[in-house]
């Protein structure tokens, strides 16, 4: 069942809740940023409309800095602006923005340890009709790799808002990964949110499997969760929007509660969230696990739920691969 | 202002100085490079002793001028500089390389008070002084900016953004320099990716460009007093220079762009800087 704690829509499973893309929350979130401390800046490599920079470059022109299509000039250029006292946030698609400039966010903010906000946006094959080339699906492997990288992956507008108001506030790099299309606005303003905390939104007694979710996937896990439950298999599901750091103690507790552990996420699962937990648990916990997600390929033109049904994140699958490993 | 001949005669001591540290330091480190950090160390005596607004004392001042070193390979000569202007002992600079040492094989920022950025991968100093002079500009801050870039960096396609950036902006408190030293590691710049014009190239990206010997001390600053002098645009200082300037038997040798010299070289280097080509006497010659 929800997880009150977790103060969830009252319309989590219903048909009328709101949807928007989790880069409406960047938009948002980073105006409420650059109300709060006038230090903030956003730059944007000329995708300041779908990006939701746009946003901010209204209200606050002269602290918006059009950068061109140069993703890497944009990463040094925040580099130095940080330099200088500034906050800066840089805004592309996650194809570009690690994808493209991924060197130079390595070396002149995670090893030169300036606090820039790199927003990606466009991750996953929900994206829909780009295609391939724009489906960012490896932005979270390299992002947690680089020492000293904070990375969030918020899980519905809401929270994507609440990530970006608190990533202005932390003193380290961070990357934070954003949607195209819309999913719904399950969680709420009372909401927990705190960078390093997995949220618990679904509990039940004796859970014979933890369902560890990222992401605006979400969603869907919360679905399987209850189908889960009407087929009579008890579940928690838990929401880890941060990546690194891990809510390492959550995780562990799930993982010992459920004996059974899927990870969900819209990345491929070579290097993404599911390996970062697998990591952990083999460590520290060993527990039967099974990865949902991209499994090493490519994604292609197409709507945005269809794309999700042919890689694996329908709410079906995740509820049949869930069956499979307590062997139910 | 013109330099009087005392103040020259005193920054070229500098820059033997900044020269005999750096080949101690790469002869004890084994590696790292030799031919760059010589042909710049006239320019960085010139930076560290006359034109940058500095404290060594306490190198986070804030109202410092950066100076930002691109291409992070040559560092020794700016390691050497800021030990003999006072930022750390200068026994410090045989610590080179080594493990546990603030004088990284490459910059980090992170490790030793005074560098401005991490550096090494090339192309990237540019747009980090484009985010600086953005950011100081829209505080009125008056920081001046300096980056010294190499020509085989000019290669990168980040240096072009940067150069574009700049230019569309008119980022007049940046001071580029390129040391135009004519060598890359695979060799010659004209052989390897040619460059040239690359005047004419800044000035299509709306720069102000000066040409110099960059081993000529008074000539360089005369033409960083010109550019700071300019307000339109930001200025590219082409500082040409001799790789491996002061010790004739490396000079314009691209083999030396990325290999130290062995303990018996560095001897017979060492001699030629002390005694200028056998024209002085030096008592450790």
């Amino acid at each position: 069942m929800i997880y009150s704690d977790a103060h969830l829509s009252e319309k989590v499973f219903s048909k009328d809740i709101e949807m928007k893309p989790t880069r409406d929350g960047f938009g948002t979130g980073v105006m409420e940023a650059g109300k709060d401390d006038s230090r903030v800046v956003v730059l944007c490599a000329d995708l300041t409309e779908s990006t939701r920079a746009q946003w901010f470059e209204e209200e606050f022109p002269k602290r918006f800095i059009e950068a061109g299509i140069m993703e890497q000039n944009m990463a040094g250029l925040a580099s130095g602006m940080a330099a200088a006292g500034k906050i800066p946030f840089t805004a592309s698609y996650a194809a570009f923005n690690p994808g493209r400039n991924y060197e130079q966010i390595r070396t002149t903010i995670a090893l030169n340890t300036q606090p820039v906000k790199i927003c990606g946006m466009h991750a996953g094959v929900s994206v829909g009709p780009d295609g391939a080339t724009h489906q960012m699906l490896e932005d979270i492997g390299m992002m947690r790799m680089l020492p000293g990288m904070t990375v969030i992956n918020p899980s519905d507008a809401l929270e994507a808002h609440k990530a970006v108001v608190a990533a202005a506030k932390t003193a380290t790099p961070v990357y934070l990964r954003f949607a195209r299309s819309a999913t719904p606005v399950f969680t709420t303003e009372k909401t927990p949110f705190e960078i390093g905390k997995a949220l618990t939104l679904w509990d039940s007694d004796k859970p014979k499997i933890a369902i560890l979710v990222t992401g605006s996937v979400t969603h869907r896990a919360l679905m399987a969760a209850s189908a889960l439950e009407a087929q009579g298999i008890n579940s928690v599901v838990l929401s880890v929007p941060t990546i690194k750091p891990l809510d390492e103690e959550a995780i562990i507790s799930v993982a010992k509660r459920a004996g059974n552990v899927i990870t969900v996420e819209e990345h491929q699962v070579n290097g993404g969230f599911g390996s970062a937990v697998a990591e952990l648990l083999a460590k520290e916990y060993p527990t039967p696990m099974r990865f949902v997600g991209i499994q090493d390929r490519f994604g292609q033109s197409g709507e945005p739920d269809e794309l999700l049904e042919e890689y694996g994140l329908g709410v079906p699958h995740i509820v049949d691969v869930a069956r499979a490993l307590c062997n139910v | 202002m013109a330099l009087t001949d005392t103040q020259t005669a005193t920054l070229e001591k500098h820059a033997e100085e900044i020269r005999e540290t750096i080949i101690s330091m790469l002869v004890e480190a084994g590696s790292g490079h030799t031919a760059g950090p010589l042909g710049m160390a006239d320019m960085f005596s010139a930076f560290y002793f006359h034109i940058l607004k500095h404290n060594p004392k306490e190198p986070d001042w804030s109202e410092r001028d950066r100076l930002i070193l691109s291409n992070g390979h040559t560092v020794p000569v700016r390691y050497a500089a800021m030990a003999h202007a006072g930022y750390f002992p200068i026994k410090e600079c045989l610590t080179l390389r080594k493990f546990g040492s603030r004088l990284q094989g490459h910059p980090e920022r992170s490790r030793l008070p005074g560098l401005e950025t991490t550096s090494g991968p090339l192309g990237e100093g540019l747009s980090q002084a484009d985010g600086m002079a953005y950011a100081f500009r829209m505080d009125n801050k008056k920081n001046h900016i300096y980056v010294m870039m190499g020509d085989g960096e000019q290669d990168e396609g980040n240096v072009w953004e940067a150069v574009f950036f700049a230019g569309k902006y008119a980022l007049s408190n940046i001071t580029a320099v390129i040391d135009r030293n004519n060598i890359q590691i695979d060799g010659m710049t004209e052989d390897v990716m040619p460059l040239e014009s690359l005047r004419a190239k800044y000035e299509a990206f709306n720069w102000h460009v000066i040409e110099v010997n960059g081993n000529d001390i008074p000539e360089f600053i005369s033409a960083v007093e010109q550019a700071k002098a300019i307000y339109e645009k930001p200025t590219l200082i082409i500082a040409h220079t001799i790789p491996g300037k002061g010790i004739p038997e490396i000079e314009f040798d691209y083999h030396w762009h990325g290999k130290p010299p062995n303990k018996e070289e560095a001897k017979r280097f060492l001699k030629e800087l002390r005694t200028a080509g056998g024209r002085v006497p030096h008592e450790y010659a």
